[in-house]
């Protein structure tokens, strides 16, 4: 994992420094709530429904023991005992008092953490695969190079005020885990013809209101000359991006508007124009130092097969449930991924308490090699687990409640907060997502149905990824009345699609039953097992989907 | 409204004439780019100092070969949450090489000073009784950057290779 230096240090605290002036200025009335929000919200600071919400970057989402530790510590002194974890690799904190953030960045600052751009109109969070540097089918580890543009997006003197939020993700991956095509920027590491590793560059991706796949850009460009190709997309979106109407400020809608084939032309320009002192170039040896902090740890040489996990699943099928759902293949022999899915039955998905966060970074540091990862699932991964310790990490996961079954599977449900935390909510999320969930309590069934991705946004803002679930749910307002309009179709991997809507919105409790409907259409329709709902879909359409949903008794 | 320059509240000389108006015949005077581009050649044969304001939307470009002969520069924040005058100013500065003043008006708040200053801006009318006050604290809340930008180059990046260096070196 990367570990600050001296200026990386530097920076974030004098970034709590500052951000503790700014608070003490608006408490005393200093500053007025209008220029203080911009202000704030590039710290991570919203304000919400019920109090303010702190976000914290968890860059590309990897944590270690120290650092989850500490954010339990957080959740419990400042928050009321639980965090959030979010679907862009970041942890929220739903109940803090605005006097007491700066203590709690400091609190932060103290592990090599901070809130710094998890929101605003700025580079935010740059995420990646949860998977990286552990997945068998990635190109090389994309880390340092997430922390590279970590770096040189914090605090960037020209990108400060963009027309709107813009996120970065990267993978390296063949399947694609980091939904890399729903964002502003995807960049996917791969070889060019002479077989240098370099980056595949997608610009305009993004959900809300208007969704967008993100289209090429540009085919490859070299490791060398990624950052300074970053600096002539953002200066093309920070001159040109519509800022007339904030919902029109997003990259995606200047691509479109633009044209891909124009837009591109644009930013080879800048690019092309850039001078020697303009160019973002990084002494290789820095590139190496950083590379350096992502070495692989001490694996030992093992069989691919481990007799103690073997004779485990034999014996309990709990268990076995859970290995078949909850564990990916491993690059190296003997290793595996272990999910911990954040979704147990009647929960508000990615909610973990203090409790939790503590076991989870016991169990890391004793069997895992000190890593821990967020996925955008709202999950956490341990990526580095030996096969002989999966039955002791699934003991000590059990006795915390955190051995849910279910990773990637119908209960596995993205969800934003919705009704219940969000002031700009049309209808509830998590109560929604509990209802679905309890569709698949019968673990049997679950298996079933096999991989299906449920998401569940509570307004057309996105948060909870609708617009990519294999089924999507989006809570709309009628007349003051929660409706909830169902998509069908989507996919955040490599092969991303935006889902379309059905057609009326059903009633909050309409909705599993409907759904249930759909599962049953599709358990009857399928060729066999292994053609998933996504698949079904694919190959005979989405009309005898729909017909079953609106199917009502 | 208090202008800084370099830090230091200043007087300001300038006086900016809306298209179609007479130039006044003494001191130092702005004007649009449009008009700039248009009467420019009259306009730098007065042999007196003459400034160019920039709309958010304009393209310093423009302005590239006539560079060495212009004083001023003024940039806009119409609101200050609206960036594109970072990039026009570090367009200006490390791209076509400007020396001259670049002046931020419109909507300036302390909070964007460290960012215009390493855009590149050396002059702002700032609406804060304690201007200099704020300018100095604003200008040092930082101490590291990891990007070069127009006020320096010596950044996180190269310092770390420095200290490489001198470490090899010993
Ligand atoms: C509760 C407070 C929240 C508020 C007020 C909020 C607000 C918003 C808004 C306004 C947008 C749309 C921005 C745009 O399209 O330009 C958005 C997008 C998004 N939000 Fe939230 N959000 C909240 C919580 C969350 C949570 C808890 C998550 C994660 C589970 C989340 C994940 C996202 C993501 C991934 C997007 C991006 C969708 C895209 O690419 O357009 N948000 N949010
Ligand atoms: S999707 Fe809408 S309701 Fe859900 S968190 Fe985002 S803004 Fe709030």
């Amino acid at each position: 994992m990367y570990r600050y230096d001296e200026f990386d240090e530097t920076l974030v605290r004098e970034r709590a420094k500052q951000f503790r002036g700014q608070v003490e200025r608006r408490l005393k009335g200093e500053l007025k709530e209008e220029n203080f929000k911009p202000l704030r919200l590039q710290n991570g600071v919203y304000l919400q429904l019920h109090a303010y919400m702190l976000r914290v970057a968890i860059p590309y989402g990897q944590l270690s023991a120290k650092k989850l530790r500490q954010l339990a510590m957080i959740a419990d002194k400042y928050d009321k005992g639980y965090g959030h974890f979010t679907t862009r690799q970041n942890i929220q904190f739903n109940w803090i008092k605005l006097a007491e953030i700066p203590d709690a960045l400091e609190a932060l600052a103290d592990v090599e953490m901070h809130a710094i751009q998890t929101s605003g109109n700025c580079i935010r969070n740059v995420t990646s695969d949860h998977l990286a540097g552990a997945a068998f089918d990635e190109l090389e580890d994309p880390r340092p190079w997430c922390e590279i543009i970590r770096q040189w997006s914090t605090f960037h003197p020209e990108f400060s005020a963009l027309p709107r939020k813009f996120k970065i993700a990267v993978t390296a991956a063949t399947p694609d885990r980091a939904a890399v095509k729903v964002h502003d920027i995807g960049l996917v590491m791969k070889r060019n013809t002479q077989g240098k590793t370099g980056f595949e560059v997608m610009v305009g991706g993004g959900l809300g209101r208007t969704p967008y796949i993100g289209p090429t850009v540009r085919e490859w460009v070299s490791k060398q000359d990624l950052l300074s190709y970053l600096e002539a997309i953002m200066r093309v979106y920070n001159r040109y991006g519509r800022r007339d109407n904030k919902y029109k400020a997003r990259v995606k809608i200047l691509v479109h508007e633009l044209g891909v084939p124009e837009f591109a032309r644009q930013v080879e320009e800048e690019f092309a124009n850039q001078n020697a002192r303009e160019k973002v170039l990084l002494p290789q040896e820095e590139v190496d130092r950083i590379t350096a902090y992502f070495a692989p740890p001490k694996f030992e040489t093992l069989s691919t097969k481990s007799a103690t996990l073997d004779a485990a699943i034999a014996a309990e099928h709990h268990f076995a449930r859970w290995c078949r759902n909850n564990l990916r293949a491993h690059k190296i022999p003997g290793y595996t991924c272990v999910h911990i899915a954040l979704k147990p039955q009647g929960v508000a998905p990615g909610d973990a308490s203090s409790a939790q966060m503590r076991a989870a970074a016991d169990i890391a540091e004793k069997y895992a090699f000190d890593d821990i990862r967020v996925a955008h699932e709202q999950d956490l991964v341990l990526p580095h687990v030996k096969l002989d310790d999966v039955p002791a990490v699934y003991a000590a996961l059990k006795a915390n409640d955190m051995h849910a079954s279910n990773a990637g599977l119908g209960s596995d449900i993205i969800a934003c907060p919705g009704l219940d935390y969000c002031n700009l909510s049309n209808a509830r999320s998590i109560s929604v997502a509990n209802e679905i969930q309890a569709l698949f309590a019968d673990p049997e069934f679950e298996d079933e149905v096999g991989a299906l991705h449920i998401n569940v946004s509570g307004c057309i803002n996105a948060c909870g990824h609708h617009h990519v679930g294999h089924i999507g749910i989006l809570g709309v307002d009628k007349k003051g009345e929660e409706f909830y309009q169902i998509l069908f179709g989507g996919r955040a991997d490599e092969k991303a699609a935006i889902g379309e809507i059905q057609g009326p919105g059903l009633r909050h409790e309409e909705v599993a039953p409907a759904l249930k409907r759909v599962i049953s259409k599709y358990l009857e329709l399928r060729t066999s097992k292994t053609e998933k709902l996504a698949d079904a879909m694919t190959r005979l359409g989405q009309a005898p989907f729909k017909e079953a949903l609106y199917a009502a008794a | 409204m208090p202008l800084l320059k370099d830090g230091k509240t200043v007087d300001d000389v300038w006086a900016f004439v809306e298209d179609g108006h007479e130039l006044s015949p003494g001191g130092c005077i702005i004007v649009s780019l449009g008009r700039f581009l248009s009467e420019h050649d009259q306009l730098l044969a007065r042999n007196r100092s003459i400034g160019v304001r920039l709309a958010v939307s304009d393209d310093p470009a423009l302005l590239a070969r006539f560079l060495d002969q212009l004083h001023l520069i003024e940039l806009q924040f119409p609101k200050y949450t609206d960036g594109r005058a970072f990039s026009q100013a570090q367009l200006l500065r490390r791209r076509y090489g400007y020396k001259g003043e670049i002046r931020a008006t419109g909507q300036v708040l302390r909070d964007q000073l460290r960012l215009m200053i390493r855009s590149g801006f050396d002059a702002m009318i700032i609406d804060e009784a304690n201007a200099e006050g704020v300018y100095d604290y604003s200008a040092h809340e930082f101490s590291e950057f990891y990007q070069a930008a127009s006020d320096t180059t010596d950044t996180i990046f190269i310092k770390r290779q420095k200290k490489r260096e001198e470490k090899a070196a010993e």
